[in-house]
């Protein structure tokens, strides 16, 4: 079975392509990508004034399977992940039991390949039980198919484990990806610390608290040149402080959310819980760091840390109300209306770190449109709008802060292997 | 006017609170009489949601709303479904079934009042919300000074203490900067929060230097578990360094008044001689609060402010 996109602008930063061509597409790969290719057995698809792009891929999720399948499923987010563009994404290990053995690791491989949608990754655990007391079977973890390790959603607070983790490591190439939040710093509070927070009366969790373990597995990741992540970084300080490393080469990358970049702490002012998060959302100057972070590259990858919950995690009081927004589906829109529209970045920028960046900390043949490469691809409409409701989502909840918002991109087609996982041809 | 509900004092202008305070000052009156009660609540239902312990709120509360003639249904939360796992929203939903007209709220999230008028269609008056705002205390406190000052505008007041916590202290920066006085705020540098002097009000770490030249002093209450979370070392370093006694008092105006939302620690945040010296409105402001509560409960119910009550 062939396919032929013909006429759309392809952007493959991976490649250094941003051209208008034709892709062929023969048995689930990219056959050839030429200015003009005819094929007589090809089905063809029209692209004309539409972006063809690399599926995405989304290195930080949470589809809640096992333990919470009232907030989503591999199979609910595999369809919200498939219409926001992605086509692999990795699950972080926050689950019930958490993915901390090779049966769980399998588990998730098993449900992926059942849903058949896109490509459903398991990250497994730093520490057994996302304890932070024991290392987790990391070799046994990487054999089953983990793509990285992390305790996202708590921070190692022992550092000796840290640093233990990283070496231990480096003997298979995966990273550990680390939320940085010193928990004693961040206590039991909700909320940036800062004007809104003092206003409003919710307790603040100071930069510091994210700055400080930032600065701490830096210079864990220089002594042992291990391959440290650090997730859903969220203030000016913590960008610095990863400027600083790379220019020592030490070996480590960094991913914002959406949320980061289009958001701060003074759309709290209604106690909506929809903009509760963690990290907190912070100040509008470190959103304007964020995107200088993004911009000059120092911010590697855009990751959308999606967090479903069902409204009985969130019609609650404040204190009690679940941390996290989903972001699966938002994600392109965003990107297109905070980033590439007002100039932050080039299409092709903003892709790479949705693509190939992610690919390449995750050690993922993934993420390009190169010849002889899975047909993982996105057809796209960077300016038709988007108005994002409720009933917009594929996810099982619609916990969204942008919910009544009108964005600009749209994803048109999803391929996944040649097949269409999302839209209609 | 018509008050739809009472949140925060962020949200009221100017005139509504001239407003209050004028009125409250009638049901002063009203207080003082034989027979302290009128008719304009008949009929109407207040519940007094507390889902924190309060002593004087709620007794000032439903007095306040005794004294307009409204059935006041106190519910003690430990024993209501709350306790058995129902959430906060499926409770006050089946309470509001029951076609209750005002709702008082003390809660120790905040935020919840203000979730509320999202969910329910009666009247909601914010009776403290965590560390947010207490509306009527700094009503009461605004009436107490306008009352002994005859003016609001132009006065120094001096708030003492754990500014972080408190919602009194919120409550009193907003009203107090909207009726035109200078406001300071006075304690430990771990319990002043960031970027407060946002919210227009001058830091001090020096009592004495805070409190100089002051026309107001308003003691807060320290809680003596904030020790525990290292905001203060010992209670006796904050006596030392925060107590307000007849010494340090010397600082402010001669004729400044003594504040304290109550209830006081005697001998740590105030000392007994400054709770109970000349300069000390403290009780009158338990007096004031039920007129000011009756004031806020009567614009509620649709009364006007310029019907003569009598």
């Amino acid at each position: 079975m062939k396919l032929l996109i013909k006429n759309g602008t392809i952007v493959d930063p991976a490649n250094k392509k941003d051209e208008k061509a034709d892709i062929l597409i023969n048995n689930g790969k990219i056959e050839k990508i030429a200015k003009s290719i005819t094929d007589k057995d090809a089905e063809i698809i029209d692209a004309s004034n539409m972006l063809v792009l690399p599926g995405f891929i989304d290195m930080h999720v949470h589809f809640r399977e096992p333990g919470f399948e009232y907030k989503e499923t591999i199979e609910s987010g595999s369809r919200a992940a498939a219409k926001g563009g992605f086509t692999t994404v990795a699950c972080m290990p926050n689950t019930d039991p958490p993915i901390d053995n090779q049966a769980m690791v399998e588990f998730i491989n098993m449900k992926s390949k059942q849903v058949g949608l896109i490509d459903v990754k398991a990250i497994g655990t730093i520490t057994k039980g996302r304890a932070g007391m024991e290392l987790a079977p990391i070799g046994e973890l990487f054999k089953a198919g983990a793509v990285a390790i992390s305790d996202d959603g708590s921070t190692v607070m022992n550092a000796e484990i840290v640093r233990r983790a990283l070496q231990y490591c480096k003997m298979f190439g995966i990273a550990l990806i680390e939320h940085c939040e010193d928990a004693n710093l961040a206590g039991d509070n909700t909320v940036n610390e800062g004007y809104y927070g003092t206003m409003l009366g919710l307790k603040g969790i100071p930069a510091s608290a994210e700055e400080s373990i930032v600065a701490r597995d830096i210079m864990i990741a220089k002594d042992t040149g291990g391959k440290l992540h650090l997730a859903h970084l969220s203030t000016s300080g913590s960008v610095d402080l990863l400027r600083w490393a790379k220019k020592q080469g030490i070996n480590v990358t960094a991913e914002v959310t959406p949320h980061h970049f289009s958001l701060d702490d003074s759309s709290l002012v209604n106690y909506d819980t929809n903009y509760k998060m963690n990290p907190p959302l912070r100040s509008k100057e470190d959103v304007k760091a964020m995107k200088k972070a993004l911009k000059d590259g120092t911010i590697d990858v855009i990751a959308t840390d999606h967090a479903p919950h069902a409204e009985l995690d969130k019609d609650v009081e404040w204190t009690q109300a679940a941390y996290g927004i989903i972001g699966l589906e938002t994600a392109f829109p965003l990107i297109v209306t905070e980033l590439v529209n007002p100039g932050v970045l080039t299409i092709s920028e903003a892709v790479q770190k949705i693509t190939i960046n992610p690919a390449r900390i995750l050690n993922m043949d993934k993420g390009t449109l190169s010849e002889g490469s899975d047909a993982d691809i996105v057809i796209a409409d960077i300016n038709k709008e988007v108005t994002i409701s409720e009933g917009f989502f594929g996810s099982r909840s619609s916990n969204s802060p942008f919910i009544g918002k009108t964005l600009k991109g749209s994803i048109e087609m999803v391929f996944k292997a040649g097949k269409l996982v999302y839209g209609n041809k | 006017m018509v008050l739809k509900h009472l949140i925060a004092l962020q949200d009221v202008s100017p005139e509504q609170i001239t407003e209050i305070l004028t009125m409250a000052k009638t049901f002063k009156e009203v207080n003082q009489r034989q027979v302290k009660k009128l008719p304009t609540l008949k009929g109407k239902t207040v519940a007094n949601f507390f889902f924190e312990n309060s002593t004087r709120t709620k007794t000032s509360f439903e007095i306040a709303a005794k004294r307009l003639s409204a059935d006041v249904l106190n519910l003690a939360i430990s024993t209501s479904s709350v306790a058995k796992g129902e959430t906060l929203i499926d409770t006050i939903r089946t309470i509001e079934a029951m076609q209750i007209d005002i709702v008082v709220i003390r809660h120790g999230v905040s935020g919840v009042p203000h979730m509320l008028t999202k969910k329910i269609s009666s009247h909601i008056i914010n009776a403290g919300d965590g560390m947010h705002e207490h509306p009527t205390q700094g009503l009461l406190d605004m009436f107490t000074i306008m009352d002994k000052k005859n003016r609001i505008e132009g006065l120094t007041v001096a708030l003492v203490g754990d500014i972080a916590h408190s919602r009194v202290a919120r409550s009193n920066i907003w009203g107090l900067k909207k009726m035109g006085a200078k406001v300071r705020v006075v304690g430990p540098s771990t319990l002043i929060p960031r970027d407060i002097e946002k919210m227009g009000v001058e830091v001090y770490h020096d009592l004495e230097k805070g409190i100089k030249g002051a026309d107001v002093v308003n003691i807060l209450r320290i809680q003596l578990e904030r020790m525990k979370k290292h905001l203060f070392p010992t209670i006796r370093e904050y006596a030392m360094l925060f107590g307000v006694n007849t010494t340090k008092l010397k600082s402010a105006k001669s004729d400044c008044l003594v504040m304290h939302p109550g209830p006081m620690n005697r001998g740590i945040e105030i000392s007994p001689n400054v709770a109970d010296g000349p300069q000390s409105v403290i009780e009158e402001q338990v007096t004031n609060g039920v007129a000011v509560r009756m004031a806020v409960l009567y614009l509620m119910g649709g009364g006007k402010a310029n019907e003569i009550i009598d």
